[in-house]
């Protein structure tokens, strides 16, 4: 498309998206002995490459669920698996964008995004990767800069750099956008959208706007109250780049809301 | 635009300021270095004036010193525009100056001159400058024993605090041991120990070291293992999901992070293991800068007192600089730190 090298050199080794499967998954934090359960009975099956969101109300469970998808904790039962092979523990295929970009402070952008490489103890001979995955969200030029410089948008974008350096196979988002102010916002959803079509990661997205899942995803998963269950699953069938004022969307946003126990209103 | 032209217009109808006297305009500029070298002048007319009261071989040439000072005022203020950064360090220094010179002025004359201070007690500013010439051999060497003393204590309690903070801070075990330890030893000033190290090390060399170090680890210990306690789980999560194994996280996350209170650990352990150095070196070493302050009492010789007492306050300051530039220099990621 665009005549800039770095971009077809990352498309050079692409990153495939991985399968995802969520088997019977629950799980409950203990608070003061009681325990408090957060997932009941999950089951989600994500192929390779789709990108779905995760709505609910919020505190419903669904971060929790990504911290279960990411490794970081363990569920109290049920299975999840990437390409078959069992999630125990973290690993670089599955990658997390938080809601904040939790950005070393004492890092420049340039070793921020280098950390994961850097992690496993490839980045000497890697480290035109970091360059590209700084091309891939425009910030090349502010490599040497330190995170306190920065603004929200912009420290999102290295945020997403530093997943995106270790070319994921699952891209996990919780509610990256969330902070963002709104113009913000919608540019880096279209920046998601093309940076994921290019990739073809798979791209689990949580969040709490009907809106931002409609246009992001092609499968809407909308989860129940904590302890949260699957109440709905729904295909999002429409082209990229969708429309905002899409009637189709439309429809979809006011069952999703609906759904939601918001229908009154709007 | 339009206010742009509006800008335009006031700056352009401001020079009111170039048209008032020229002369004004300059004291204004440079009155306060003017009167900086009024003040050394007077300086040093006071020591040349007078007859001393005592018997000191300084007086004269700290006089032809005092009027060098006011020249080279004098003439760093009037050529500020031709000197650059030295004048204008000069022209932010004046007011110090003139401060100085008059606080010299009175000393020297409520000292050599009328002797309104009680004069063994007060010396003139001569009789130091005395001691900085004439004993200098002897102070070097303190100073040399100070500095080595300090420096060995400082740095084997440092690395042991920070490596000690770090295992608390980090793993369970170790704090289940080491908390109560330094709960119940910590706070004991390291000074209560000097009776007992002093003859349980072979040498009080050692036992001061050791006193030092200790003074020095207990601040280091408890800031840089609250740092390492404070560092977010969110950057260890960040890490983990990027494959960041447990040594990794210690070394690359969870140190860097509690830089800044580890800092704040080594001010304080520098400020504890001074007042230790002292009086280790008053009560046991007999070498130093505080051995020095001793023996100098023991002769009644007070201008070596404060000869001394200001090359150690020289000298704690001069650490402390160090420390702040080192610390500036691994922190340029934080914003607005404290400045030394």
């Amino acid at each position: 498309m665009v005549a800039t090298t770095p971009l077809a050199e990352i498309d050079a080794h692409p990153s495939a998206g991985a399968a995802l499967d969520i088997e019977q998954v629950s799980h409950a934090f203990d608070i003061d002995g009681t325990e408090l359960p957060v997932l009941s009975d999950v089951s989600i099956a994500v192929e390779p490459g789709e990108f779905v969101a995760l709505l609910g109300p919020s505190g419903c469970g669904k971060s929790t669920l990504l911290r279960l998808v990411a490794g970081l904790d363990k569920p109290k039962a049920g299975t999840l698996r990437e390409d078959e092979a069992r999630i125990t523990r973290p690993h670089p295929s599955r990658v997390v964008v938080f809601q904040d970009p939790t950005l070393f402070p004492w890092r420049s952008v340039w070793d921020n995004v280098a950390l994961g490489l850097e992690a496993q103890g490839i980045l000497k001979s890697q480290r035109q990767r970091v360059d590209n995955a700084l091309d891939l969200v425009g910030l090349a030029s502010f490599r040497n800069v330190y995170p306190h410089q920065l603004s929200g948008g912009m420290a999102q974008r290295v945020a997403l750099a530093r997943a995106l350096v270790n070319d994921p196979k699952i891209l996990i988002l919780d509610e990256p956008l969330g902070k963002l102010d709104s113009l913000t916002r919608i540019t880096m959803q279209a920046e998601l959208v093309s940076l994921w079509q290019r990739k073809g990661f798979t791209t689990l997205l949580v969040t709490h706007d009907a809106e931002e899942a409609l246009v992001l995803a092609n499968r809407v998963i909308v989860f129940s109250d904590r302890p949260a269950r699957v109440k709905a699953d729904i295909r999002v069938d429409r082209p990229y780049p969708r429309h905002r004022g899409d009637p189709y969307l439309g429809d979809l946003r006011r069952q999703i809301l609906g759904l939601l126990g918001l229908d009154a209103t709007w | 635009m339009s206010t742009y032209s509006l800008s335009d217009g006031l700056a352009s109808g401001a020079p009111r300021a170039s048209r008032a006297p020229v002369l004004a305009t300059w004291l204004r500029e440079s009155g306060v270095g003017v009167l900086a070298s009024i003040a050394w002048i007077a300086f040093g007319v006071s020591c040349l004036w007078w007859e001393d009261v005592g018997d000191w071989s300084r007086t004269h040439s700290l006089g032809i010193a005092a009027f060098i000072i006011a020249a080279i005022a004098l003439f760093g203020t009037v050529g500020a525009d031709y000197l650059g950064s030295p004048g204008k360090a000069l022209h932010k220094r004046a007011p110090w100056l003139v401060a100085l010179g008059v606080f010299l002025t009175l000393w020297e004359v409520a000292t050599a001159k009328f002797a309104w201070l009680p004069l063994p007690f007060f010396p003139p500013p001569q009789s130091i400058i005395e001691v900085y010439t004439d004993d200098l051999p002897k102070l070097l060497d303190s100073v040399f024993a100070s500095v080595k003393l300090q420096l060995g204590g400082y740095l084997i309690g440092a690395t042991l605090g920070f490596v000690t903070g770090v295992s608390i801070g980090w793993s369970r075990a170790v704090g289940y041991w080491a908390h109560p330890v330094l709960r119940f030893i910590g706070p004991l000033p390291a000074t209560a120990w000097l009776p007992i190290a002093f003859f349980t090390f072979p040498s009080s060399w050692s036992a001061s070291t050791f006193l030092i170090a200790l003074a020095t680890g207990f601040p280091v210990t408890v800031l840089t293992w609250s740092g390492v306690a404070s560092v977010s789980n969110a950057y260890y999560d960040v890490a983990r999901t990027l494959g960041a194994r447990p040594s990794f996280l210690v070394l690359k996350v969870a140190i860097p992070a509690a830089l800044p209170h580890v800092f704040v650990g080594l001010f304080m352990g520098l400020g504890s293991s001074f007042a230790v150095l002292v009086v280790a070196e008053m009560i046991g070493v007999k070498a130093g800068l505080g051995w020095y302050l001793q023996w100098a009492q023991g002769w009644a010789a007070y201008a070596n007192m404060y000869a001394a007492l200001i090359v150690m306050s020289l000298l704690c300051s001069g650490a402390i600089t160090l420390l702040f530039s080192i610390r500036d220099r691994l922190l340029v990621w934080q914003k607005g730190t404290v400045k030394w």
